[in-house]
């Protein structure tokens, strides 16, 4: 058996630079909710200053990529990988976009009390990391098992959001000052469950990576 | 502007051709193909078919029967004293291992060009004409034009017109190698059989004999045994991987690249072979 | 890694060179001497032959007075012998090289022939000189003509030409051929057009040398009794006629010492004839080199 040793590392190097992204990234998009819970303005401006590191790591693996690509010249499941390996990075990079959003939204909310009901946020935020943290470890380990079984966990978020929603909606009336409010905490609804989305994408790509087939989990 | 939409209109049409997918013949069918040299079985129930205009690639390690199979396709593998098959390979229907085959007939229609440039050690004139007048053509107006139309066929004309009586061997090795593949159109061929081709070859007169291949195709069925796997992957329709004297897998080039069906066949396009 | 000890190889490098020197120049001695022997043998000819080299040495026959000698009989002889030998010895050595080349299977058989030609080659020609007397002068009725004698020197050199064409014939690269063959040419095609063009410098170069084998060859004229003393220039192929290397090798058994000039002269005719065939050779060798 022949081991493209060189290859293996090169690849080793950029997926360990993916995981590094996928922490980062997970872990600004847990941040920026409890900054928003917290009503943390300066916080949230250290989340926003702090994505670009992100953003950096994203090109980083780009451009490895690439060279491998010229170098190595991969093909079948090797080429594959580096591509899904692109693609995850950016799916990443969008996870750490949606924690800056996030964080502008509670800039934007200021000192103003919070009157419309938060609890599904949490909740809908606890079951995203979650679900964002063992698809990494899935997509590390190339579980396809515990990749679909996590895939189908965006079924409860999606749930989870259209009643967040009906919540908020039904909470505006009893309030006031309720709808400077409701528009903010339904686009951190929407970033919540988008965030969920790539994690299914993320599955998608395995199953792309592993099976070479084109699979959609809806 | 117009010259534009024409030029759409008329890739929309090849296109469509393409899209309906007219069936193409075989122009071989092997079947239960054995081969030995002595004692040594060197191709093992091979069946394929290959199919005409298209460009079909034979990869494989060292001494996995595909140059083997390939000289088996015009009977040159003859040459190796002590060689048994057993059999069919199917030229257009006929049997071409029958012994009443005849391979002078054979070979007439299936053209092939060898790894390491041999033209003879004649003029660039003679070397084309040599094919033609093995079979009687002695018309020096017709040989002119043969000679001709098979070097601008083999995309070299321009650049031995003004030096066609000179010796081929004052040539480069790219330059002698399409002119090795001129030779071959000068038959007039219906296959053309290419060994490894391009291994004796520098980057840029591999792309030219590449990009060559590539323009015969629609005249001519091409089968190709190479070594550079980027290369079956750049010029091939369809393509066969052999191990240890097997087909191991038999597809579209697209399919073997991207995902493979055998494990051996992944391992090998990938540079693990094991 | 350390199976290379450099002060042992330093050590021993004085030792090495000394014994590089030393062949260097043994060989160098070898050559020179082979040189030397040459250069004597040249400086006596020419300074014993020189004085009888005349156009009436040319066109006079072989007399009882030395000044009166000449060689035409002999040189007309051995030319016209040559013409018998290079047609019969050149078709059948390079015929049979080609079979043996192209068209034989490599089996014992093959391997016996072949071994048998080699063999042949190291026969000495007093040999073949009794196996022409046999066959050609009494059996076959020829008598001491022309056509005996180029007959037998043909089959004196026929192994020579026959290893020499092999030779030719092999070095033409098996590419060419299945270049040809893959055009769908035939064999007598491939080899017609193909391995015959490419070899012929080969063969010429060894058939010539062959051939100026043939003209020196005395011992078998000797045997078929081929006369010295001819009167007369040969009128046909069927004509007794007489050689160069035999008026040579009358006029140095004779007693009187202007003989043995008279010898020398003939020498430096014969010695200037195979010269002309060397170059001939040298020539085509360097004219049809091949590249392959």
């Amino acid at each position: 058996m022949v081991v493209r040793e060189k290859y293996e590392q090169e690849l080793a190097r950029v997926q360990q630079r993916l995981v590094d992204l996928c922490e980062l990234a997970i872990h600004a998009f847990d941040r920026s909710v409890d900054v928003l819970l917290e009503k943390d303005a300066e916080k949230a401006w250290m989340l926003i200053e702090q994505d670009r590191f992100i953003n950096r790591l994203e090109q980083h693996i780009q451009d490895d990529v690439l060279l491998i690509i010229a170098k190595q010249q991969p093909v079948a499941t090797d080429l594959r990988r580096v591509m899904v390996l692109v693609k995850a990075a950016s799916e990443m990079e969008r996870i750490g976009d949606y924690a800056v959003s996030i964080a502008k939204e509670t800039i934007r909310l200021g000192d103003a009390e919070l009157v419309l009901p938060i609890e599904k946020i949490a909740r809908m935020r606890v079951l995203a990391i979650k679900m964002l943290r063992d698809m990494l470890q899935a997509f590390i380990t190339e579980d396809l098992m515990e990749a679909k079984v996590l895939a189908e966990m965006d079924d409860q978020i999606d749930e989870l959001y259209g009643e967040a929603l009906t919540e908020l909606l039904a909470a505006t009336h009893l309030q006031d000052g309720a709808e400077s409010q409701l528009q903010q905490l339904s686009f951190v609804c929407k970033y919540i469950e988008r965030a969920a989305d790539h994690a299914t994408n993320l599955a998608e790509s395995l199953f792309y990576l592993v099976k070479g087939k084109h699979y959609a989990f809806d | 502007m117009v010259q534009a939409i024409v030029r759409e209109e008329q890739q929309t049409k090849q296109e469509m051709k393409v899209l309906q997918n007219q069936p193409r013949e075989n122009v071989y069918e092997t079947n239960n193909l054995n081969l030995w040299y002595g004692d040594k079985h060197a191709l093992k129930d091979i069946n394929l078919n290959i199919q005409e205009n298209n460009v079909t690639a034979i990869i494989g390690p060292s001494g996995c029967g595909k140059s083997t199979y390939l000289k088996t396709l015009n009977r040159m593998v003859e040459l190796v004293p002590s060689v048994r098959t057993t059999g069919e390979i199917n030229y257009r229907q006929r049997n071409i291992l029958d012994k009443g085959y005849s391979v002078e007939e054979l070979r007439t229609k299936v053209g092939m060009v060898f790894q390491k440039p041999n033209p003879f050690p004649k003029s660039i004139y003679d070397n084309i004409a040599y094919g033609p007048r093995i079979h009687g053509i002695k018309n020096k107006k017709v040989l002119d034009q043969i000679v001709e139309q098979s070097l601008r066929g083999a995309a070299i004309w321009d650049e031995v017109k003004d030096r066609l009586h000179d010796n081929a061997y004052g040539l480069s090795g790219g330059q002698q190698q399409r002119i090795c593949i001129a030779r071959c159109l000068a038959i007039e061929p219906d296959v053309i059989l290419m060994d490894e081709p391009t291994s004796a070859l520098d980057p840029i007169s591999t792309l030219k004999v590449e990009e060559l291949v590539q323009e015969l195709k629609e005249n001519y069925s091409i089968i190709i045994v190479t070594h550079n796997m980027q290369q079956a992957a750049r010029i091939s329709d369809k393509t066969a991987f052999f191990l240890n004297g097997e087909v191991i897998e038999f597809d579209a080039t697209d399919k073997i690249f991207s995902n493979p069906s055998d494990k051996r066949t992944e391992d090998y396009v990938s540079g693990r072979f094991g | 890694m350390a199976y290379i000890n450099h002060e042992v190889v330093e050590r021993q490098m004085t030792k090495r060179r000394t014994k590089n020197t030393v062949f260097k120049n043994l060989f160098l001695g070898a050559t020179l001497l082979a040189l030397l022997a040459l250069v004597v043998l040249m400086y006596r000819m020419i300074t014993q032959g020189a004085g009888y080299l005349s156009l009436d040495f040319l066109q006079n026959f072989s007399s009882r007075f030395p000044e009166k000698a000449g060689i035409s009989a002999g040189l007309v002889g051995s030319l016209a012998m040559l013409a018998v030998v290079t047609p019969v010895s050149l078709f059948l050595g390079v015929g049979a090289a080609i079979y043996l080349e192209e068209y034989a299977k490599k089996n014992k058989v093959t391997t016996f022939i072949q071994m048998n030609i080699s063999n042949l080659a190291g026969v000495p020609s007093i040999v073949f000189g009794l196996l022409g007397l046999t066959i050609f002068v009494r059996m076959l009725g020829m008598g001491k003509s022309i056509l005996a004698a180029g007959l037998t020197m043909s089959l004196l050199i026929l192994p020579v030409i026959i290893v020499a064409a092999q030779e030719a014939v092999r070095s033409v690269p098996g590419s060419l051929r299945e270049a040809s063959y893959g055009m769908g040419a035939t064999k007598w095609q491939t080899i017609y057009k193909v391995v015959l063009p490419a070899a012929i410098p080969g063969i010429l170069t060894g058939s010539i040398l062959a051939l100026s084998r043939a003209i020196g060859e005395t011992a078998p004229l000797v045997v078929i009794g081929i006369p010295v003393i001819v009167q007369f220039l040969p009128d046909g192929i069927l004509s007794e006629f007489t050689a160069l290397p035999m008026l040579i090798f009358d006029w140095a058994k004779r007693p009187q010492e202007e003989f043995q000039y008279v010898a020398a002269a003939g020498i430096l005719v014969l010695m200037m004839l195979l010269i002309f065939m060397n170059s001939i050779a040298v020539f085509i060798r360097n004219k049809f080199q091949n590249r392959y």
